[in-house]
């Protein structure tokens, strides 16, 4: 199996941005060693369907105490997961989480003083399908305020982790909401040097698959690391 | 840029919660998935267990880190072995591997992902009870010298080694970048 393409400089965030407090000590100094034998890491674990449960893609009801549904916009994710040779990516392993609609996440670091949502957990996951495809359910998070600079509000943001094929194709980001003006003010965002890139982590709305009367939709495609072309390799049998 | 080649999205940090998506049960969250994803024992005998402690540039530990374990199958085997482990209030973490075996320098694939950590750390841990195969190991040969041990764990009894991991600072663990 071939390597994969090479990540462009000045395309993914550095690892210190110093505007984002939290990676003055933790970011390495060196550079990452490029590694010429990555073997171990282009295979990765594979999920099967037999992993997930009925309400896995729903966070609405999928921590349901009373029955309810969870407070807040109603929307749909869906999208394709693809690799930068525009092959897709089907099933893999999607993992998301968020805080609810007021922007309070579940967890016992968290101190904000908006209030928990008893029938809304903030976990999800996906396989896509043999397309690529995939689709989630979920409340629109509410914008957070974090202790970073003293007035810091995160943008509504929903983390997602992606497998991929090999271990080195391993992503972790975040999704924000087209229109957002919080977007251009986060240090966490800003960290990424190319409006473009930042634009490619921005969901779109997308009418056309809103549910009359229930549900908004947007779209929010990922694109994985690729396989590098095997020309003049020792393969015969090419890419 | 060619229009026949796409980008790949760009990484984000995992944040300060991240157990709520990637270790749901372990952050109090229950009832979702029955069990959390990469925390599955192996049966003893087969097992190893690699205990560390997360350091950032201070020396302190971050006890708000995942760290994941790859582990490519042996010929012999049918599938590779994923774990997922968070580090506990004083930064510890343990990771249950099969016993390395093989001719070649056996090593397992980490990915740490924090609060702080803009773009998932790639690494891997070596074993030192294969020194013969580590010095003919083509990565570890492309390490700087005075770099190496922080790849190479240490033996703490036939079951068990240690292996501390530094962010920042003077043993700072070499990163990869496939």
């Amino acid at each position: 199996m071939s390597g994969l393409i090479a990540r462009v400089p000045g395309w993914n965030p550095a690892a210190l941005t110093p505007d984002y407090r939290s990676t003055i000590l933790r970011a390495p100094k060196h550079p990452p060693l490029t590694l010429t034998d990555a073997s171990s890491e282009l295979t990765g674990p594979i999920f099967g369907h037999d992993l997930l449960g009925a309400l896995d893609n729903d966070l609405i009801r999928n921590f349901s105490q009373d029955g309810g549904d969870a407070i807040g916009q109603r929307i749909i994710i869906h999208g394709r997961v693809v690799d930068e040779n525009a092959r897709p990516v089907p099933n893999t392993l999607l993992e998301v989480w968020q805080a609810n609609a007021g922007g309070r996440y579940r967890h016992r670091r968290e101190g904000y003083i908006a209030a928990l949502d008893p029938n809304f957990g903030g976990c999800g996951r996906v396989l896509t399908d043999d397309d690529g495809h995939y689709a989630l359910r979920t409340v629109k998070p509410g914008a957070y305020p974090w202790p970073n600079g003293g007035n810091d509000w995160r943008p509504a943001h929903i983390h997602f982790s992606v497998f991929g094929r090999a271990f080195a194709q391993r992503l972790v980001t975040q999704m924000y909401f087209e229109g957002d003006p919080m977007i251009a003010q986060c240090p966490i965002v800003q960290g990424i040097p190319d409006p473009r890139a930042i634009d490619q982590l921005t969901a779109k709305l997308d009418r056309a698959n809103t549910i009359p009367m229930d549900a908004m939709a947007y779209r929010f495609d990922i694109v994985l690391r690729g396989h590098r072309s095997t020309f003049f390799e020792n393969r015969p049998e090419g890419n | 840029m060619p229009s026949d080649t796409l980008r790949e999205s760009p990484s984000q940090t995992a944040g300060p919660y991240v157990h709520i998506g990637l270790m749901p049960n372990h952050a109090g969250i229950a009832g979702v998935y029955p069990v959390d994803l990469g925390t599955d024992r192996l049966p003893t005998g087969s097992r190893v267990t690699v205990v560390g402690t997360l350091f950032d540039g201070a020396g302190q530990p971050i006890s708000d880190a995942i760290i994941e374990c790859w582990q490519e199958a042996p010929a012999s085997a049918p599938s590779g072995r994923f774990t997922r482990a968070a580090t506990d209030p004083d930064g510890l973490f343990t990771l249950e591997v099969q016993r390395p075996t093989g001719s070649g320098a056996p090593q397992v694939c980490l990915f740490i992902m924090a609060r702080g950590i803009n773009v998932g750390l790639l690494t891997r841990v070596y074993f030192p009870d294969h020194a013969v195969a580590n010095e003919q190991d083509s990565v570890l040969a492309r390490v700087p010298p005075w770099r190496r041990h922080t790849l190479v764990a240490t033996t703490v009894d036939e079951h068990t080694f240690r292996h501390d991991i530094h962010l920042q600072g003077d043993n700072e663990t070499v990163f990869f970048e496939a």
